[in-house]
């Protein structure tokens, strides 16, 4: 059997096929960041929404293959109404699990556990990276 | 007919059950070529130009005879053949120095949306520099450049034209002869890109007439590291150098230097010596197999690929009239990110992407493409593993639920 059976989980597939938290909102109060991966043409804007040290609202609109559309809605599910700290812990706690680096073995990833194969796809990990990564962007900007 | 174990030439399928279908980003590397790095490196191993003792001596021998057998089998002569990076340096150094020197306010600069990135932005930067304005050939619905619609846009304000010989998306062939002849009646330049047509057919420069060509090593067994520009004796003699510094001068002294003639004053700093030595064995391996036999072989591989997708009910192809080896396709409502994973567990390369060229994917009204490229080692085999992992990649994602 393929390993890629393994890669496209039902809950990867259940965000691709119905993205939560899809298209961007022109209310105010939200910050924009958008990465675009030039090599393959991934095209993710991150929009969220940060009050009272919580995660208040993200919305996420894009172009991608399954893995990185889906991360973007799983990103928006999990992380809303978390606070900021926790939601820094659980962005850097991802993205290391999914470029090998070094995590927090006993972190809760929740549904996003489900990219944990992605690790074993090199070529894949930009693609499950993205969103969180642009997500990464905006809390940095918020904390400064 | 190509010989039948000719995969036996490059040893990267020793250990790789590898079908290789990404020849239009990267060629493979046979042994004689590898061969021709290694006699450098343990046989010379020295710098070229400077030494005066007998091994720098035998080595710029050797790097001098490699731009000879380059530019015999380009129909070019030895001072008009210069030593690059690779192409997109190639291409660069032409906009750098005639682009930005000839052009001004009123010029146009005709390209064509099937540009690679390389040829698409040094003329946007020059267009902005100078002022000239960049024009478009109008495509036809298929995505060809044709003479009509060269016709459309070549007035008495063309002063360059800029266009690829054979599209690395699209692999259709420009038909760049007339197209040449009809620029010069205007009066305008021509640089070819040429990175996709010279691993695959005989080009020769002076009955093309281009002004300018391009093309790269590593896409046509040859190392990476090293490119080639052709250019007219008399427009590179008019030519400024771009880089400055060692070998390319043959007086320096505090205010000014004097520049070598070309090849030399366009080359400045320790050039890639391996690689020219790698480079021309490269033309000589694709020579002994002949280039009317690579096409052929390139052709019956494309027909019995494109025949074979035709019949099967999920994929479309975005060219399937194109006269070279390259397939530009999806697998409906599957991103092609997801695609290539597919294909990589069965150890199938296939590139997925814009191939840095984003005008021609924007064309096809897509986020992205797969594409497939045969050359000389790709046999029938492989179109079969190939087809295989279509239908079972097109029943798999549709079982995942895309
Ligand atoms: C048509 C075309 N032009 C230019 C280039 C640039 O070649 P290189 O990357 O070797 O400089 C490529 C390679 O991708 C190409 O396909």
């Amino acid at each position: 059997m393929r390993d890629l059976k393994n890669l496209y989980r039902q809950i990867i597939m259940d965000h691709y096929k119905n993205p939560r938290h899809k298209g961007l909102t022109s209310e105010e109060g939200y910050i924009k960041e958008h990465i675009k991966n030039p090599s393959c043409g991934d095209d993710i804007t991150i929009q969220s929404k940060i009050e009272d040290n919580t995660v208040k609202d993200i919305r996420h609109e894009g172009t991608g293959c399954s893995i990185c559309c889906s991360s973007a809605s799983v990103l928006a599910t999990l992380l809303k109404d978390k606070s900021v700290a926790e939601a820094q812990t659980f962005t850097r706690n991802y993205i290391n699990m999914i470029t090998n680096q070094s995590y927090d073995k006993n972190f809760d990833f929740e549904d996003a556990i489900a990219y944990q194969g992605v690790k074993d796809f090199p070529a894949r990990t930009k693609c499950a990276t993205i969103a969180w990564l642009a997500f990464e962007q905006t809390l940095k900007k918020q904390v400064k | 007919m190509l010989k039948a174990n000719i995969k036996n030439d490059f040893p990267v399928f020793q250990n790789n059950d590898l079908v290789y279908l990404d020849s239009a980003a990267s060629a493979l590397t046979p042994k004689p070529v590898i061969e021709a790095l290694k006699e450098y490196y343990t046989d010379y191993s020295v710098n070229v130009h400077r030494g005066v003792y007998r091994l720098s001596y035998q080595a710029t021998k050797k790097y001098e005879e490699a731009r000879q057998t380059i530019a015999d089998h380009i129909g070019a002569t030895f001072a008009e053949t210069i030593f690059t990076r690779g192409a997109s340096s190639a291409l660069n150094l032409v906009a750098s120095s005639y682009g930005m020197s000839n052009l001004k306010p009123g010029d146009e600069i005709i390209v064509s949306e099937l540009e690679h990135h390389s040829h698409l932005l040094p003329w946007q930067q020059v267009a902005k520099k100078t002022g000239a304005k960049l024009v478009f050939v109008p495509l036809t619905k298929a995505g060809r450049i044709t003479v009509e619609n060269f016709k459309k846009v070549l007035n008495d304000h063309t002063k360059m034209v800029a266009l690829t010989h054979v599209s690395n998306v699209m692999g259709y062939q420009t038909p760049i002869e007339e197209i040449i002849r009809l620029a010069h009646e205007k009066n305008a330049l021509v640089s070819v890109d040429a990175a996709q047509s010279v691993p695959h057919q005989s080009v020769d420069v002076k009955a093309m007439d281009c002004d300018f060509l391009s093309f790269s090593g590593h896409k046509m067994c040859g190392p990476t590291g090293i490119g080639v520009l052709y250019g007219k004796k008399a427009l590179l003699d008019a030519m400024e150098p771009i880089e400055f510094g060692g070998d390319m001068n043959d007086y320096v002294d505090k205010q000014t230097a004097h520049f070598k003639d070309t090849p030399y004053k366009f080359e400045t700093g320790t050039p890639p010596i391996a690689q020219a030595l790698g480079l021309a064995e490269a033309f000589r391996y694709l020579d002994a197999i002949g280039f009317d036999d690579i096409k052929a072989h390139e052709k019956a591989l494309l027909n019995k690929t494109i025949e074979a997708l035709n019949n099967i009910e999920g994929v479309v192809v975005y060219n399937p009239s194109a006269e070279t080896a390259i397939i530009a396709f999806n697998l409906n409502d599957v991103h092609p990110h997801d695609a290539v994973s597919f294909f990589d567990e069965d150890q199938i390369a296939l590139r997925a992407g814009h191939h840095c060229a984003q005008t021609v994917i924007q064309f096809l009204g897509v986020p992205a493409t797969l594409r497939a490229a045969f050359y000389i080692y790709n046999t029938e085999a492989d179109v079969e593993r190939f087809i295989k992992n279509v239908k079972e990649a097109i029943a798999f994602f549709k079982a995942a639920g895309f």
